[in-house]
């Protein structure tokens, strides 16, 4: 029954999404005021979704068999809190979830949203409705998730062993969190080209939106490019796969449209840019999920391919990202441009930034679906892979890194403040840097080196905004960007360093041999069978040595029966200076073992760059919202002593 | 500036960086796209040798080898009509076996294949799009246009 419950809960979700739908109409046709029922419809649909996602989450729980996606994805012998994620770690599920965020975000948004006038969140919602609408007629037809079987069979069919891992519980609501997030944004710019109310208001209103998704996406990229490098066992943080692209483009256009909303908030100019970038950005969310969830890419993350499920994703896309588009068309060329800048201000810079952070986009993205166009075309199969964005987006994204560092120098509207004079110190420690590496570390190649020289030079210079002024003041908005700008300038650090200072050693070891990689000498003690709950597993010992200090890591190689696959273990240590990364591979037939090795000095800073700016972000909204807050307490007060 | 003249100056910014992003990008893909390839196209002189590209078939029974050195192997790819000797120094991934499917990125040299990455199915479920396609395209008699 808890199926079933589950399934009526998502046909009435989609029924009331449809009556949300045709509220706006009425509202947008007639004067009938109604925000109330539009509320009222809104949060319900997102309870509705919850109530669906909860029965899911209950199925997968009591491992109940007779759900056929329980019998693909589950195996009752699993740990339990894989159970749990496995409701979420296939296609059905996962697309569920992407619904269930959907709903709830249009229910907050009916909630929360007081900036816009009634006129344009009644319009958002209803954009929010048909969004949803779509991706309900989705799962009800073409991936319902519960579907049932009969009879039902004994045990499931298990799950994927590479997916029983923390970072799968994690990992993917965090991105779809971010993915969808952007859905508010893209239904506010419909809204207000509809009403024709692009102003600041509705940027007030769309920040605290993007700013939540973009970092959920920027958390979400950085965990799911950690899990890869331990996962994988390939030493990479980032492969150019096309589902990591998938995440990396809708994090490239929030990011753009970021820094674009601060400057119609601020200064009411950009507007046909800004509604331009909200539509692109959850657009991109939505090219992402297609890739993703059709399969049509090879990819090392790729689980399942379905081309019927692809065609009905790439028809729903194409037809909202074609609406949104005729829209903006149409109404866009209607706005009025705001305030006036010159060439020297913040605003210049911001657009720089948003032209240069557009053509990265553009790159990643005409490489990412490259393939299909030429497959299409010519039937030619071909792939485009690392060499193509590194040779191709790196050198735009180093150019990008220094205008970060001088970007939050200028003032709105004119340049006021010598900028130039400030940024001395910044460049002297790039030069610096720059011949330091070119004196100790002279083999490294041209784009580690300049990776490091902007790192110094933005690392100095992101923190500029709070000298001269007494930091504690500062808003802190200003505290989220510093904080977000030196995260770039010490991921980009982490990147460089991996790049030019990364050892690697591949060889057969019997135990008692030693290998040197890097400055460590690595012995192999002994290789062992263990066991763990549900597989099997061979166990290395190996020691490792460095002047004084001693390590002891092991390795592992899991084989697990259901379904038969093995797996590597990664066993990485992290130490100040860099992370000792080892790899079991197979026995060979005298009795030595598959080792790979790697010191990767500094590595960790590409995590923890990534993690201090979704840090910066969060203390950004935090700033913005809790600003609101007082702001609209003070004015309520006034309201009420001067009624 | 007049909020005209500056609408007209972003509008002109927006349409170079447009431009720059696409010549940029088929500049890049045509130095840096790997073509995929199956023995029979190599058999056919289709990949260039040292062109970064990617090789696809069943591993043939039998044909896996290991040098000297533990950790560089030797293998012969099939597609049924012809095969071509792959050599990849590395470990294979989990899922690689003789008689089953694997796409080999890497280029050709000198008549072999040097591999940089082998992938192989992740589970039972998950097949390279260019190996599913393969035995049906074969099956029609469709050569690849070129």
């Amino acid at each position: 029954m808890i199926a079933e419950a589950g399934l009526a809960a998502l046909w009435l979700a989609a029924g009331l999404a449809a009556y949300q739908f045709v509220l706006m109409l009425l509202a947008l046709k007639s004067a009938v005021d109604v925000a109330r029922p539009m509320r009222a419809v809104a949060v319900a649909q997102g309870a509705l979704t919850l109530i669906a996602f909860a029965m899911l989450l209950l199925v997968f729980a009591t491992s109940d068999m007779s759900v056929k996606l329980v019998f693909e994805n589950s195996n009752s012998a699993k740990p339990f809190i894989y159970k749990v994620a496995g409701a979420w770690g296939n296609h059905e599920g996962s697309m569920l979830m992407w619904v269930t965020i959907l709903a709830v975000a249009g229910s907050f948004l009916a909630m929360f949203s007081r900036r816009t006038s009634e006129r344009t969140l009644m319009s958002a919602l209803g954009s929010q409705a048909v969004l949803a609408l779509g991706f309900y007629a989705f799962l009800l037809i073409a991936s319902n998730p519960f579907a049932r079987l009969f009879p039902a069979p004994a045990d499931g069919e298990g799950l994927n062993p590479l997916l029983q891992d923390p970072g799968l519980a994690f990992h993917p609501p965090t991105l779809y969190l971010g993915y969808v997030g952007l859905s508010v944004a893209f239904s506010l710019a419909v809204g207000a080209l509809l009403t024709g109310e692009v102003d600041s208001r509705l940027a007030r209103a769309m920040r605290p939106w993007v700013l939540a998704a973009w970092v959920l996406l920027t958390l979400g990229i950085t965990a799911g490019s950690y899990w890869a490098y331990y996962e994988l066992g390939w030493g990479g943080y980032w492969f150019w796969d096309p589902v990591e692209n998938a995440s990396l483009m809708p994090w490239l256009a929030a990011t753009a449209l970021l820094h674009s909303i601060n400057v119609l908030a601020a200064r009411g100019a950009l507007k046909a840019w800004t509604m331009m970038l909200a539509v692109i950005a959850f657009s991109m969310s939505m090219v992402g999920t297609f890739l993703v969830r059709s399969g049509i890419l090879t990819s090392v993350h790729a689980f399942a391919i379905d081309p019927e499920r692809g065609t009905f994703l790439l028809v729903l896309l194409a037809i909202y990202v074609g609406a949104a588009l005729t829209l903006f068309a149409v109404r866009g060329a209607n706005l009025k441009e705001g305030a006036p800048f010159e060439l020297v201000s913040r605003e210049t810079g911001l657009v720089i930034n948003n032209l240069l952070l557009s053509v990265i986009l553009g790159i990643v993205f005409l490489g990412t679906l490259y393939p299909l166009f030429v497959e299409a075309l010519s039937g030619e199969k071909l792939s485009v892979g690392a060499p193509y964005f590194n040779a191709v987006a790196g050198p735009l994204a180093l150019v990008l890194a220094i205008l970060v560092g001088i970007g939050p120098l200028l003032s709105w509207r004119r340049e006021r403040r010598p900028v130039w004079g400030q940024l001395k110190l910044p460049a002297l420690l790039a030069a610096s840097a720059l011949a330091v590496t070119i004196i100790l570390a002279p083999g490294i190649a041209i784009l580690p080196r300049l990776g490091l020289t902007v790192a110094a030079f933005l690392g100095a210079a992101s923190v500029l905004p709070l000298v001269g002024r007494n930091p504690l003041r500062a808003p802190l908005a200003t505290w989220g960007m510093v904080i977000a700008h030196l995260g770039i300038a010490i991921a980009l650090a982490g990147m460089a360093a991996n790049a030019a200072f990364s050892s690697e050693r591949l060889a057969v070891a019997k135990p008692g041999d030693t290998l040197d990689v890097g400055p460590w000498t690595v012995r192999l003690a002994d290789v062992t069978p263990t066991a763990g709950k549900n597989f099997t597993a061979l166990e290395a010992e190996l020691r490792a040595t460095r002047g004084e200090d001693v390590i002891t890591l092991s390795p592992q190689t899991h084989y697990y029966s259901d379904p038969q696959t093995e797996t590597n273990e990664s066993a990485i240590r992290t130490l100040w200076n860099g992370q000792l990364y080892t790899v079991l591979g197979r026995a060979d037939a005298s009795g030595g073992w598959q080792l790979r090795l790697w010191w990767k000095p500094f590595v960790t800073l590409i995590w923890a760059g990534g993690a201090l700016i979704a840090l910066g972000g969060a203390i950004a909204l935090l700033g913005r919202v809790w600003r609101r807050r007082r702001k609209d307490a003070t004015a309520d007060w006034r309201k009420e002593r001067y009624a | 500036m007049k909020p005209k003249n500056q609408r007209l100056v972003l509008v002109s910014a927006a349409s170079v960086a447009a431009l720059i992003a696409v010549l940029l990008a088929m500049w890049g893909v045509r130095s840096q796209a790997s073509f995929f390839y199956t023995p029979a196209d190599i058999a056919a002189g289709k990949a260039t040798d040292g062109q970064g590209a990617r090789l696809g078939g069943m591993v043939e029974p039998g044909s896996i080898k290991h040098d000297a050195d533990g950790v560089t192997i030797r293998f012969v790819v099939t597609d049924g009509k012809a095969t071509t000797p792959v050599v990849f120094r590395g470990i294979p991934p989990e899922l690689f076996r003789e008689g089953s499917g694997a796409v080999a990125e890497g280029r050709m040299q000198s008549g072999t294949f040097v591999a940089d990455t082998i992938l192989a199915k992740h589970d039972e479920r998950y097949m390279p799009p260019e190996l599913g396609n393969l035995a049906a395209e074969h099956k029609a008699g469709k050569t690849l246009a070129k």
